[in-house]
């Protein structure tokens, strides 16, 4: 009973012409309940492509996903899942608490189930204090939490986020990666995380899925056994650094375009595994 | 912060500090180069003549500002509706946009010539009517554009909360487009007042301001003629002011966003 279930996909960009772009090639890939994963590769991997595509924001060309054991769009449809991306994106002209209220509202709750859900979340990421305040009135890392509590604030069951870290400065960005994990084990969500930072990956996943580029594929899927209670403690092991090296040794062989340099044993994507 | 304060008071003191700074400048020169009346007339002798016919420039005023007013009116629902239907319906843009331009780029006066011969000659809808379009234009564009600017990441949030169209409408279109709104306001009004001027020199009912400027001039009447143009700036003023009133009422603080910084 997977949470995700990625079978066979592929997807074209520019079918038919000479622009023709194999975007991603037969992915494979099964995400259980409760798993933090995090797809991590070069630029035009097709890491955002997978992301959106389980999202169903846009339709493979061969293959199926199944989020929540619907098919993609009936999961999109019912908002089965949230999700963040590097903009926050608030709605400038809506208060914090009116942005956490929006996919509510569209789900048609009524306003005081709204206002209790928004109080909720804003004590979920500590921004109680912010309610009414406007967007441009908060830093950076508080505006990504406010997206974060909106991706949240129907309770579905799996958070996706597209680098939602990237334009935040290195401390902020450790401090949002802490507050995530507290965030998603509180909540139970299970996440699937686009990335391009290695240490990030690590410090947050419990497997780190590799990709390369031209045609996007899974080269490498890593377990990441650091335990669930992580803090800067993991920050400074031997483990966390192992895992690192093993992450950023796969990338470099993705880059040479070899398949597979990987200690575990999964089921990878990629011409081979046919 | 007195910024997002008293924005109007803050929009208003450097103009007003230049404007008397002009003033005084244009006294020194009548009155120090000794200039006649017919080249021109000093700001004191302006204010005498205003002072002497104000109720008569009043009435002018209102009648100029009557004719500005309904056509920011009509323009603007005009534009608003037309933009909605632009930006909901592609075909509407393709077929409507090219003759919006065409439309745009004939000179008012033949417009109002043309309106002109269309109704009876002592009536304002001819003037209405050419400021209504003037207004149409401007706020057809700008709201167009505004409801058609929507952020990729809130395309696709909107996306992944399965919203109808209707729904994108009501929660980002609608909401990024009244900034646009007021912008179009803020250009649309002074050119409101300005083509309610412009229509009354060709033709109708000679009581409105831009009529009452020709026939004061065209009389040797300077100062009288330039008492009028001071009604016409204070009407154009006092439209504008509205504009930024407005402005200032509806988006209290939040779109200071870009000057704040974030």
């Amino acid at each position: 009973m997977s949470a995700v279930e990625v079978v066979g996909l592929g997807k074209v960009f520019n079918a038919g012409k000479a622009s023709k772009v194999d975007a991603l090639v037969d992915i494979n890939v099964a995400i259980e309940p409760g798993e933090f994963i995090s797809l991590i590769g070069p630029s035009g991997c097709g890491k955002s492509t997978l992301l959106r595509l389980i999202a169903n924001l846009t339709e493979p060309t061969s293959g199926a996903v199944t989020v929540n054991r619907k098919p993609a769009k009936q999961a999109r449809l019912e908002q089965d899942y949230g999700m963040a991306f590097q903009q926050a994106g608030l709605f400038e002209w809506r208060t914090v608490a009116k942005n956490i209220e929006l996919p509510l509202e569209l789900k048609g709750w009524d306003r005081s189930k709204r206002r209790a859900r928004a109080r909720e979340m804003l004590e979920l990421v500590k921004l109680s204090d912010f309610a009414d305040h406007m967007p441009w009135q908060l830093s950076g890392g508080m505006q990504q939490r406010v997206a974060i509590a909106r991706a949240l604030a129907a309770h579905p069951p799996i958070l996706l986020m597209d680098e939602p870290f990237g334009a935040l400065d290195e401390m902020t960005r450790e401090h949002m990666q802490a507050e995530l994990l507290r965030i998603c084990a509180e909540t139970k969500t299970t996440v699937i995380f686009v990335t391009h930072s290695i240490p990030e990956a690590v410090y947050l996943s419990t497997r780190v899925v590799v990709m390369s580029p031209r045609p996007g594929r899974i080269t490498a899927i890593i377990d990441v056994p650091l335990g669930s209670a992580r803090d800067l403690d993991t920050r400074e092991s031997g483990d966390f650094f192992g895992k690192i090296t093993e992450v950023r040794e796969a990338l470099r062989g993705a880059e040479y375009g070899t398949v597979g340099h990987t200690t575990t044993g999964h089921s990878l994507g990629g011409a081979d595994d046919r | 912060m007195t910024a997002r304060l008293n924005p109007v008071l803050h929009a208003l003191w450097p103009p007003a500090l230049l404007g008397a700074l002009m003033l005084s400048l244009w006294q020194l020169i009548v009155r120090g180069f000794d200039l006649q009346p017919y080249f021109l007339v000093a700001p004191t002798d302006i204010w005498v003549a205003l002072t002497d016919n104000w109720s008569n420039i009043w009435e002018a005023m209102q009648v100029s500002g009557t004719n500005a007013a309904f056509g920011l009116l009509f323009g603007t629902i005009a534009g608003v509706l037309m933009s909605f239907l632009l930006s909901r319906f592609r075909i509407a843009d393709e077929l409507i946009t090219p003759m919006s331009i065409a439309i745009n780029a004939i000179p008012a006066f033949v417009l109002v010539s043309v309106f002109n011969n269309m109704f009876s000659s002592t009536s304002e809808v001819p003037r209405r009517l050419m400021v209504t379009l003037v207004v149409f234009f401007v706020v057809l564009v700008n709201v167009a554009k505004g409801l058609r600017q929507v952020e990729p990441v809130h395309a696709e949030l909107m996306r992944s909360y399965a919203a109808s169209g209707w729904d994108v409408m009501r929660k980002v279109r609608i909401p990024n487009a009244i900034p646009f709104l007021f912008t179009a306001l803020r250009i649309s009004a002074p050119l409101a007042v300005i083509y309610a001027y412009v229509s009354e020199y060709f033709g109708g009912a000679q009581n409105g301001l831009g009529s009452r400027i020709t026939s004061n001039i065209a009389n040797s009447k300077n100062a009288a003629g330039w008492a009028y143009v001071t009604g016409a700036c204070l009407l154009g003023l006092a439209f504008y002011l509205i504009a930024i009133i407005l402005e200032a009422a509806a988006t209290p603080g939040g779109r200071n966003r870009n000057r704040e910084g974030s």
